[in-house]
C-alpha cells in the first residue's frame, strides 16, 4: 500500500480528501466543484494567484467555512456539520495567512494553548493545582519545551508575542500548531513576508516536521521555487476552480497552468 | 539588595510554574499574609475595620471576578452592581431560611447562586461581542436591581425594602449583626480573599485560565486551534460572578450590615469595580488588589488629611477629593496604560537585572 518517496519517506492512504466542494459568499463562488485528497505522510501545497481560493480551502477543512455543496472526508469517515474546536480535536492544526497568535500571552502559553485539545482536568483541580492539574501542565510543558528546542526559540520563551519581530512571530504560530501534535498540519502561506534566510529556516523546519514525526502537512505557497522543492504533490486553484493536480513536475509542465501564470495569449 | 538574581535559574518546571517565582516575591507576600492574619486581628478598631480593611477585602473581591471576565476573557461587563445584589439576596434568603448554616457556606452558596445566574445573563456573550456586550450587560444590571425592587420576596416583604442581616455566629463568636467585633469580620473576609486569590491565580495560570485568554486575544483563531468558544465564555462569566455573587454577599452582611438595591448595588458601582481592574491592571491578579487599594484607601487618605490634618471642611474636601481621585485615574493611565501591575512589573524587571540593564 504505502509508496515510498525518492528521498525514502513513507506515503500512506488517503488522510484526507474533499468532494465536490462548493463555496459561494452571497454571489461570490470561492471554490467551485473542488475535489482533490491529502496522502498520509506526504507534503501537499496548494498554489493559485491571489483571491483564487486557497485559504478558503483550508477555511473549509477547519471547519470555519461550511461549504454550501460537498464533503469532508477525514481518516476514511466522512466528516458530519462540526464547529472548528471540533475539527481540531480530531487532529487537525493550523497556522494563518495573517498571523493569529494571543498577543497578550508570552510564547510558551501560546504554544501551551496549542496543546489545549489535550488537556482535561475538570476546574475543580485546576482551582486546587495541586495534583492532578499540576502534573498535566509539566506532562504538556515537557512536550512544549521539545518543540522550543526544535524551533530555536528558547530564548523569547517568556517574551509577551506581541513584542516579536514578524519572523518570529510566525515561527512561534508554527510552534503553536505543532504543539497540538496533530495528524494534519495546514499552513497558510508560512513564509509569506520572510527574508531569504527566514525563509530556509522554516523550509527546513517543514521538512524536519514531516521527516521526523510523520506529520502530513498542507500548505499554501507563492514561492514557486519553494514549492518545487517541498511538495511530493500539487494542486493549482484558479478562480476557485481546480486547474491541475499532481507532482511538481506535471504541474509545472501542465499548459494549463503555465497560461494561468505566465498569462499566454496577453 | 532588591531582586538580585539577574537571569532564569530554574530547574525544573514546577519550580518555574511556581506561584511567586521569585524568592523575594514570595517572602514579601506571605510576610503581608502573616501579619494580616497574626498582627492586624490585634490591632483593629471599628474605624479601620469600617473605614479601611472591609471595604478593601470587599472591593478586591468584586475586582478579582470581575478581572476574571473582563481582564482575562476580554468580556466587557457594565453588570457587576446587580450580580453583586444577586449575591447580597441569596445570603440573605439563606441566612433567613438555614440560621444554623455556616456562614462560610452561606456566602459560598451565594457566590454559586450568583455563577448560575451569571451563566444566564452570560449567554448574549456568544453573539455579541465589545460595546454591544457591555450595553447588553447593563441592561442586566438595571433589571437585576429593578428585580429586588419590585418583588417583596427577596426582602421577606419588610416594610422599608431592605434586607439587614441577622446575627450569625461562628465558634460561638457573633460574625455578623451589630455585635460582631471588628477582628472576626475581618479575619472572616480576609479568609475567604486569602483562598480566593489563590485560587483565582490557579485557574489563570492553567488550562482554563489559557482558554480565557486565548478567547480575548483572538476569538476565531482560538476556535480554530481547539478553544469551545462556549465553554471558555460560559465559565469565565460563572467563575467571575461566583467571586462577585461573594463579594456582594460579604459587603451586605459583614461590612454593611444591611443593604438596599439601588444604594448599595447601583450602576455606580459596576463603574467603581471596573475602574479598579482598569487602573490596577486588566489580566492581572495583583492588579485586582492594587486597584481595589487605589479606589477605596486613597480617599480615606485623601479624607485625613484635607480634614484631619489641614482641617478643611468636609465638604469641600469632599468634592477636592473627587476631583484629586479623578486626576489621579488620569494621571496612571497615562503614565502607564496597563495599570499600576504593570508599573511594577517594569520596575521590578530593571531591579532584578539592577546594576547591569543590559
Ligand atoms: N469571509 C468572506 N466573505 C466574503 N468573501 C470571501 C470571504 N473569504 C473569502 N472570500 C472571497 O473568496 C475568494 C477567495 O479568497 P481566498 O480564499 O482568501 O483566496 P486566496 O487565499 O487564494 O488568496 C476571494 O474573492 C475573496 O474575496
Ligand atoms: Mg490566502
Amino acid at each position: 500500500m504505502a509508496e515510498l518517496t525518492q528521498d525514502g519517506r513513507k506515503i500512506g492512504d488517503i488522510l484526507l480528501e474533499v468532494k465536490n466542494i462548493t463555496l459561494a459568499f452571497g454571489g461570490v463562488k470561492a471554490l467551485t466543484n473542488i475535489s482533490f485528497d491529502i496522502k498520509e505522510g506526504e507534503i501537499r501545497a496548494i498554489i493559485g494567484p491571489n483571491g483564487a481560493g486557497k485559504s478558503s480551502m483550508l477555511n473549509v477543512i477547519s471547519g470555519f467555512y461550511h461549504p454550501q455543496q460537498g464533503e469532508v472526508w477525514f481518516r476514511g469517515q466522512k466528516r458530519g456539520p462540526m464547529r472548528p474546536y471540533e475539527v481540531a480535536r480530531q487532529g487537525i492544526a493550523r497556522t494563518f495567512q495573517n498571523i493569529a497568535l494571543f498577543k497578550g500571552m508570552s510564547t510558551l502559553d501560546n504554544l501551551m494553548t496549542g496543546r489545549i485539545t489535550q488537556m482535561h482536568t475538570n476546574i475543580l483541580w485546576q482551582a486546587l493545582w495541586k495534583g492532578p492539574a499540576e502534573r498535566e501542565e509539566i506532562a504538556h510543558r515537557e512536550k512544549v519545551e521539545r518543540i522550543i528546542d526544535f524551533l530555536g526559540i528558547q530564548a523569547i520563551r517568556k517574551t509577551p508575542v506581541g513584542r516579536l519581530p514578524y519572523g518570529l512571530q510566525k515561527r512561534v504560530e508554527l510552534g503553536r500548531a505543532l504543539a497540538a501534535e496533530a495528524k494534519l498540519l495546514l499552513l497558510d502561506e508560512p513564509m509569506a513576508g520572510m527574508n531569504l534566510e527566514e525563509k530556509e529556516d522554516m523550509c527546513r523546519f517543514i521538512l524536519d516536521v514531516n521527516e521526523e514525526f510523520g506529520t502530513t502537512i498542507a500548505l499554501i505557497e507563492h514561492d514557486m521555487g519553494v514549492v518545487m522543492d517541498l511538495s511530493d504533490r500539487v494542486v493549482v486553484l484558479d478562480y476557485g476552480k481546480k486547474l491541475a493536480d499532481g507532482t511538481p513536475n506535471e504541474v509545472r509542465n501542465d499548459p494549463a497552468v503555465i497560461e494561468a501564470y505566465l498569462g499566454v495569449g496577453h | 539588595m532588591f531582586y538580585r538574581e539577574s537571569g532564569d535559574f530554574k530547574t525544573s518546571y514546577s519550580a518555574d510554574q511556581q506561584t511567586f517565582p521569585i524568592r523575594l516575591d514570595r517572602h514579601v507576600v506571605y510576610g503581608i499574609l502573616a501579619f494580616a492574619f497574626l498582627v492586624v486581628p490585634f490591632l483593629i478598631n471599628d474605624y479601620w475595620e469600617k473605614s479601611v480593611l472591609l471595604p478593601f477585602l470587599v472591593w478586591a473581591m468584586a475586582a478579582l471576578g470581575l478581572n476574571i471576565l473582563t481582564g482575562f476573557c476580554g468580556q466587557v461587563s457594565l453588570g457587576t452592581g446587580g450580580f453583586m445584589a444577586v449575591g447580597a439576596y441569596a445570603c440573605y434568603k439563606l441566612m433567613v431560611a438555614f440560621p444554623w448554616l455556616n456562614m462560610f457556606i452561606v456566602v459560598i452558596l451565594a457566590g454559586l447562586i450568583t455563577a448560575m445566574v451569571g451563566v444566564v445573563f452570560g449567554l448574549p456573550s456568544l453573539r455579541i461581542k465589545g460595546f454591544y456586550l457591555a450595553v447588553a450587560t447593563l441592561a442586566s444590571q438595571f433589571f437585576l436591581v429593578w428585580l429586588f425592587n419590585k418583588v417583596p420576596w427577596f426582602y421577606n416583604y419588610s416594610a422599608s425594602g431592605m434586607i439587614s442581616a441577622p446575627e450569625r455566629t461562628l465558634f460561638g463568636i457573633p460574625v455578623t449583626g451589630a455585635e460582631a467585633p471588628p477582628w472576626m469580620t475581618y479575619l472572616f473576609c480576609l479568609t475567604l480573599v486569602t483562598i480566593f486569590a489563590f485560587i483565582a491565580h490557579n485557574l489563570v495560570r492553567g488550562r482554563i485560565g489559557r482558554s480565557w485568554m486565548a478567547i480575548r486575544d483572538m476569538d476565531i483563531a482560538a476556535e480554530i486551534i481547539g478553544v469551545p468558544p462556549l465553554k471558555a465564555k460560559l465559565s469565565a462569566f460563572a467563575v467571575s460572578s461566583f467571586y462577585i455573587g461573594m463579594s456582594g454577599a460579604m459587603l451586605f452582611a459583614l461590612y454593611l450590615g444591611s443593604a438596599e438595591p439601588n444604594d448599595s448595588f447601583g450602576i455606580a458601582k459596576s463603574f467603581l469595580v471596573l475602574f479598579m481592574i482598569i487602573i490596577g491592571g486588566l489580566g492581572s491578579i495583583l492588579g485586582s488588589f492594587l486597584g481595589a487599594a487605589f479606589l477605596t484607601l486613597m480617599p480615606v487618605l485623601l479624607k485625613n488629611i484635607m480634614v484631619g490634618w489641614f482641617g478643611w471642611p468636609a465638604d469641600l474636601a469632599a468634592h477636592l477629593e473627587l476631583l484629586l481621585i479623578g486626576a489621579l485615574i488620569m494621571f496612571f493611565l497615562i503614565v502607564e496604560p496597563h495599570g499600576l501591575a504593570q508599573l511594577w512589573r517594569v520596575t521590578k524587571e530593571r531591579l532584578r537585572l539592577w546594576p547591569f540593564p543590559h
